[in-house]
């Protein structure tokens, strides 16, 4: 019996499957055009390149743990129902919990990873502006330069790339921990809650001491080419009390477009209705 | 490339591509059809599967993946009696058309496997990535709340 049989690509990929974090390394160096494909949530739907470096095996890259340093670390194949799933994650941030339930839906949190999602470096990646609001860090590595760390504020350079190497291979997220006086915030909108590409996503952070806001992070994903930090916006918040009118500033950062999910002007209203309903929240 | 792995507790042993699908390999080379391709891009749930207990879009799994994985296909839910929650189905009159019914079938098995079970707003998420496009989820619902919270 044969039946009809799925496929985007007209020549078989030439596939290598790496055993260990090393050997993934080393064949990343030798070939610079291998694709790394980890859950293949995002992958299976756009296709493969040519070359397929399969990592999912690598366990030594799977894992949340807190650093000697006192961060949370979190290693680039751990799946958001790992995630959803961490006390250690909820402890601390419940806005990352949030962000891995709202990936999808269960089926595909139980395949997508952090370092996939990263990676695929969509403008609507949903862990992005979180990542960027928490100050976060990438840490890549490369069999000859060995790991070092890119800040997510750093770390977009244009449309869906990123600064890494062909190289490096994203092995870990590392997230400082928040201190009391932060507020943390997460907010998708899209055609519903599950299974819904993002029309915008916003997350944001400002630390407020004495009534005044003295650290602000605010991030915005699917309304310009790569996940932006709206420096404006927190310029005008820190030094003063909380003010919700300072979010209008935000249509001088954002460049949405139009495309299938929504429009322009759409999603121009609705940044800043997010950012203005949760000013106004932390304002009272 | 040859792989082996359990598919609803039997042994296999199957050659695929590097690009194939395990949504593929269930229904072309396996005959498994319970299981259905809905949108093939992850987003109905159609064709849903537990791979090692865990409820997976089979359309976003490559093949070679699941070498030495346990899976479990809706053919595989029922021994001598159906599934609880095949039982419940069809109590409730939880299936119209019926293609959604495998994959919502499997993402409950996997919820009334958990150690803590869901409540019914929780059960709401975890089953939102199965359409229905009858629009039958109360029924579902129905179904699925007497399983994972009446029986536990």
């Amino acid at each position: 019996m044969r039946l009809w049989r799925w496929s985007v690509l007209a020549v078989e990929p030439q596939l290598q499957s790496a055993k260990s974090l090393d050997e993934a390394l080393k064949l990343l160096s030798e070939n610079t055009d291998l694709q790394p494909l980890a859950g293949g949530t995002d992958l299976m739907v756009q296709g493969f390149g040519l070359n397929v470096l399969d990592i999912h095996k690598l366990d030594e890259l799977r894992g949340i743990d807190v650093t000697e340093a006192g961060e949370l670390k979190i290693g680039s194949l751990t799946t958001f129902r790992e995630i959803v799933d961490s006390e250690l994650v909820e402890a601390w941030s419940p806005c990352l919990v949030e962000v891995g339930r709202s990936i999808g839906a269960r089926t595909i949190q139980n395949r997508a990873t952090i370092g996939g999602n990263i990676g695929n470096a969509s403008p609507a990646g949903d862990s992005l502006p979180l990542l960027m609001a928490l100050d976060a860090r990438l840490v890549v590595s490369s069999s000859i330069r060995g790991e070092r760390e890119v800040p997510f504020e750093y770390l977009f350079a244009e449309y869906r790339t990123l600064n890494v190497m062909p190289d490096e291979l994203i092995v870990a997220v590392v997230i400082p921990e928040l201190t009391v006086f932060d507020h943390t915030h997460y907010r998708k909108v899209g055609a519903r809650t599950a299974q819904a590409i993002s029309k915008v996503s916003f997350s944001g952070r400002v630390r407020i001491e004495d009534e005044v806001v003295t650290e602000a992070r605010i991030a915005f994903g699917a309304v310009g080419p790569v996940p932006i930090r709206c420096v404006a916006v927190e310029a005008a918040l820190v030094g003063n009390p909380v003010d919700p009118q300072v979010s209008r500033l935000l249509l001088d950062e954002i460049t949405p477009i139009d495309d299938i999910r929504s429009t322009a002007a759409y999603r121009k209203r609705a940044s800043v209705n997010v950012l203005r309903s949760w000013l106004e929240y932390l304002a009272k | 490339m040859k792989i082996e792995f359990t598919v609803n507790g039997a042994s296999v042993s199957v050659d695929v591509d590097s690009s194939t699908r395990l949504l593929d390999l269930l229904r072309v080379d396996l005959a498994l059809t319970g299981t259905k391709n809905g949108c093939s891009e992850g987003e109905c749930g159609a064709c849903s599967v537990l791979l090692d207990g865990r409820s997976v879009c089979s359309c976003l799994v490559p093949a070679f993946q699941v070498a030495g994985s346990e899976i479990v296909t809706v053919e595989g839910l029922a021994g001598e009696v159906l599934h609880p929650i095949q039982d419940a189905f069809l109590k409730h009159g939880a299936a119209q058309c019926g293609i959604c019914t495998p994959g919502l079938l499997i993402t409950a098995a996997e919820l009334s496997a958990q150690e803590v079970p869901p409540k019914e707003t929780e059960i709401r998420e975890l089953m939102a990535g199965n359409l229905c496009r009858c629009t039958g989820y109360q029924k579902i619902i129905d179904a699925v709340v007497e399983v994972v919270c009446v029986s536990s």
